[in-house]
């Protein structure tokens, strides 16, 4: 089917919906021009309504035959609780996209992709162009357990090689990410460039363990973000000692040149606030949902 | 009305305007200025001379029909007057808020060394919203349709400039835009106090009622590129304003507190950051607040925090108040609402908590030097005068360069060294055929008047090319 990508007719709306945990869902949604446009590392802003944060995440999937794009959200505070909320046939009010700069894909030989949480979720569009590329391609798939272990099994038909660690050992080995990859390491295993999504604090150490082998290590890096369009700076990162906008220069840097203790910081600026508004949420909503 | 004044009547007082009182407006995000009821608009347009030579007409960026337009809201017929003005600008309810009318029209004045200027700004103003608010607004007819298709980029003054002209004409016009919401730096940018957000939609609405079409939520140079949009529209004009913020280049700019200027006014406008929790985007200011710069970005900053509630603002400039560039109104305004200025006075280090969160500014004072390349006497900092400021919180307004992605992404589109695109002046042509660019991302940084200027002149030109006349 042809989508005229200047109509907004049925925009944003949800085509399909799926819990992939009890706070991870996935969220298909027509946007047709994202959709013909999109390219693995790419993101969107989305909105769930008027008056809305505007939250910025990688795109998992898109169809360009479809008009839809894909995204996995896990609810962490009041908008993405609002928005893991909404059913099928429901309808975002703001999708734009595509944001960012792509991900160059080329073939290094080995690519070892390293994803945590939910970013096992953006991992997977960049693991798998590269695959397609003609890479080995070998995933460390790390949570905190096995239920909250997403898309393994997409993960793992595009990989060659695919490990899974858990913090409590429901799954996989017990350990963390960065145990694996020494493994690895020491096992002799040649690899040729590193691509890591998931919190900082795991980025940051899948940084320091490749750091002594030289391999080249890419990190999607997530700051506070606004607009998302190079205006208004706040997504501001120093890599290489530069300020780097993660909108429009990333939202992939150097992890070895990225300054991620100052990102811990710095995503930190409004954690009184968020507690205070998923707080009101779950009052007004009557419901623990997302509190810890 | 009864005892209307005789026109003319010059020697009536010129009438300022009331405005919210200064104490209780920092409560509140409502206007400050309140705008002329229909006896005071009468009694204001009575003192126009209705000179022949039209000289405040002459001095009007978009050539608003001052006299006859004054004329009409002195005969009690605003609709008439509105029309008037919408013969030349289709945006008086947002030129009568935001032109710094006293550096044009009401400067033109002839009244203005005897008695005072004709309050043209607040005249505009009246019209518009008298207009606006009793269905008196008609909006222009549109010429049959051309078939020629037209896309904007951008949605902020200089596109609905091209927009409005473009469509009377008879020429399909989509506007793109990046964010959520319509209207640019209108609304992202200036503060609901100076410019009410529905006065923005309204004119947007209009645009759209005789047939322009507002595309939101694409990111031209990223979601689509010119070279794409070159395929399906005959003319592109790029209006994609000034994006990236300029930095202090100051150590300690990434603490946590320190905003720029298009942060933490975005935050605060356009996602409405002031209601939170209502909203769910919030700030981050404190109690101590510094401003750092002299333009009108750097007072929308000051009184937007002011209006949040901290203990106090302090706005530091490297200059004193007779070298700011913000409108005069606006430093009034701001110095009444409590904002403290220390003028000759420069940021030189921000330092922080073990949280990485902003404490302090140490600051030196200046003198003024020689004048430099602006003709501004140069600001040179004095040797042992560094002194520091308590702040929690921290806003840069010291300028923004063009948001430099289209740039990056467009082949052949020239650019000067400041990375603005580089245009034919008279006509805002770029070196690309059939794309046009004007205000903020050709200027650098200016005013929503002279976007609006860029964006008539750019609409002729393109006109003279889709009618197969110029190139």
């Amino acid at each position: 089917m042809k989508h005229d990508i200047y109509s907004t007719e049925g925009l944003y709306k949800i085509i399909e919906k799926a819990d992939l945990s009890p706070t991870i869902s996935k969220h298909v949604i027509y946007a047709p021009l994202i959709a013909a446009k999109a390219q693995p590392g790419h993101f969107v802003i989305l909105r769930s309504r008027p008056g809305g944060e505007r939250i910025p995440v990688t795109l998992v999937d898109w169809s360009p035959a479809d008009g839809t794009v894909t995204v996995i959200i896990q609810s962490l505070g009041k908008s993405t609780t609002e928005i893991n909320a909404f059913k099928q046939g429901d309808s975002f009010s703001d999708v734009a996209g595509p944001l960012g700069t792509p991900v160059e894909i080329k073939n290094w030989g080995t690519v070892m992709g390293v994803g945590g949480g939910v970013g096992i979720a953006e991992l997977y569009p960049i693991a798998r162009a590269y695959k397609n590329a003609g890479n080995k391609v070998i995933s460390v798939l790390g949570a905190r357990s096995k239920a909250l272990l997403i898309l393994e099994a997409e993960m793992a038909s595009i990989s060659d090689k695919i490990i899974i660690t858990t913090d409590d050992g429901s799954a996989g080995k017990k350990g963390l990410v960065t145990d694996a990859m020494k493994d690895l390491y020491a096992a002799g295993e040649k690899i040729g460039a590193i691509f890591t999504i998931g919190p900082i604090i795991m980025m940051k150490f899948v940084a320091e363990t490749s750091r002594p082998h030289a391999t080249p290590t890419f990190a999607s890096l997530n700051p506070v973000m606004l607009d998302g369009t190079g205006m208004c700076g706040g997504c501001r990162v120093e890599v290489g000692g530069k300020s780097r906008f993660a909108c429009v220069d990333g939202p992939m840097f150097d992890a070895h040149q990225t300054n991620f203790d100052a990102l811990l910081k710095r995503t930190a600026a409004y954690r009184e606030q968020e507690r205070e508004s998923l707080e009101k949420y779950a009052k007004d909503h009557n419901c623990k949902i997302g509190l810890h | 009305m009864n005892n209307k004044p005789k026109k003319p009547s010059p020697s009536i007082k010129q009438n300022l305007g009331k405005h919210q009182d200064p104490v209780g407006r920092r409560g509140n995000f409502d206007e400050v200025a309140m705008g002329f009821g229909p006896e005071e608009a009468v009694a204001e347009a009575a003192r126009c001379l209705g000179c022949k030579n039209k000289p405040c007409e002459l001095a009007c960026p978009v050539s608003v029909k001052v006299p006859e337009f004054v004329d009409l809201v002195y005969k009690e017929d605003t609709g008439a007057a509105a029309s008037k003005i919408f013969e030349t600008s289709l945006f008086p309810a947002i030129c009568g808020r935001v032109c710094p009318q006293e550096a044009y029209c009401e400067a033109a004045c002839v009244l203005k060394d005897k008695f005072g200027p004709v309050s043209i700004g607040r005249l505009e103003r009246f019209t518009a919203d008298y207009a606006r608010k009793n269905g008196l607004i008609t909006p222009p007819a549109c010429a049959p349709d051309t078939g020629k298709k037209v896309a904007c980029v951008g949605s902020g003054p200089t596109s609905l400039s091209v927009a409005a002209e473009l469509r009377k004409l008879g020429h399909a016009v989509t506007v793109f835009e990046a964010l959520h919401e319509f209207g640019g730096v209108l609304s992202y940018g200036i503060p609901t106090f100076r410019l009410p957000r529905e006065v923005v939609r309204f004119e947007v609405d209009m645009l759209r009622k005789m047939g322009v079409r507002f595309l939101k939520n694409v990111m031209v140079g990223k979601s689509l590129t010119i070279d794409e949009l070159k395929k399906d529209f005959d003319v592109v004009y790029i209006g994609s304003g000034a994006g990236l913020p300029s930095p202090m280049n100051t150590p300690g700019e990434d603490l946590v507190g320190v905003y720029s200027s298009n942060e933490f006014l975005t935050r605060v406008n356009l996602m409405e950051a002031f209601k939170f929790p209502a909203t769910d985007t919030p700030y981050y200011i404190g109690k101590k607040v510094v401003v750092v710069g002299g333009g009108n970005t750097a007072m929308d900053s000051a009184r937007c925090a002011m209006r949040l509630k901290p203990e106090n603002v302090t706005l530091l400039y490297r200059r004193t108040r007779a070298e700011m560039p913000a409108r005069g109104e606006e430093v009034e305004n701001a110095m009444e609402e409590g904002i403290k200025f220390e003028f000759l006075t420069a940021p030189v280090a921000l330092e922080g908590d073990e949280k990485g969160r902003l404490k302090r500014v140490k600051c030196i004072r200046m003198a003024l030097g020689e004048p430099d390349a602006s003709g501004r006497r140069k600001p040179v900092p004095q040797k042992g005068s560094e002194f520091y400021v308590e702040a929690d919180s921290l806003v840069v307004a010291i300028g923004a360069s063009p948001n430099p992605v289209i740039q990056q992404t467009t082949n052949g589109l020239s650019v000067n060294k400041w990375g603005c695109i580089a245009v034919d002046e008279a006509t805002g042509k770029t070196s690309l055929d059939g794309v046009y660019a004007g205000g903020d991302v050709v200027r650098g940084g200016a005013t929503v008047l002279l976007a609006m200027k860029d964006g008539k002149a750019a609409a002729m030109a393109m006109h003279e090319k889709l009618s197969g006349k110029g190139n």
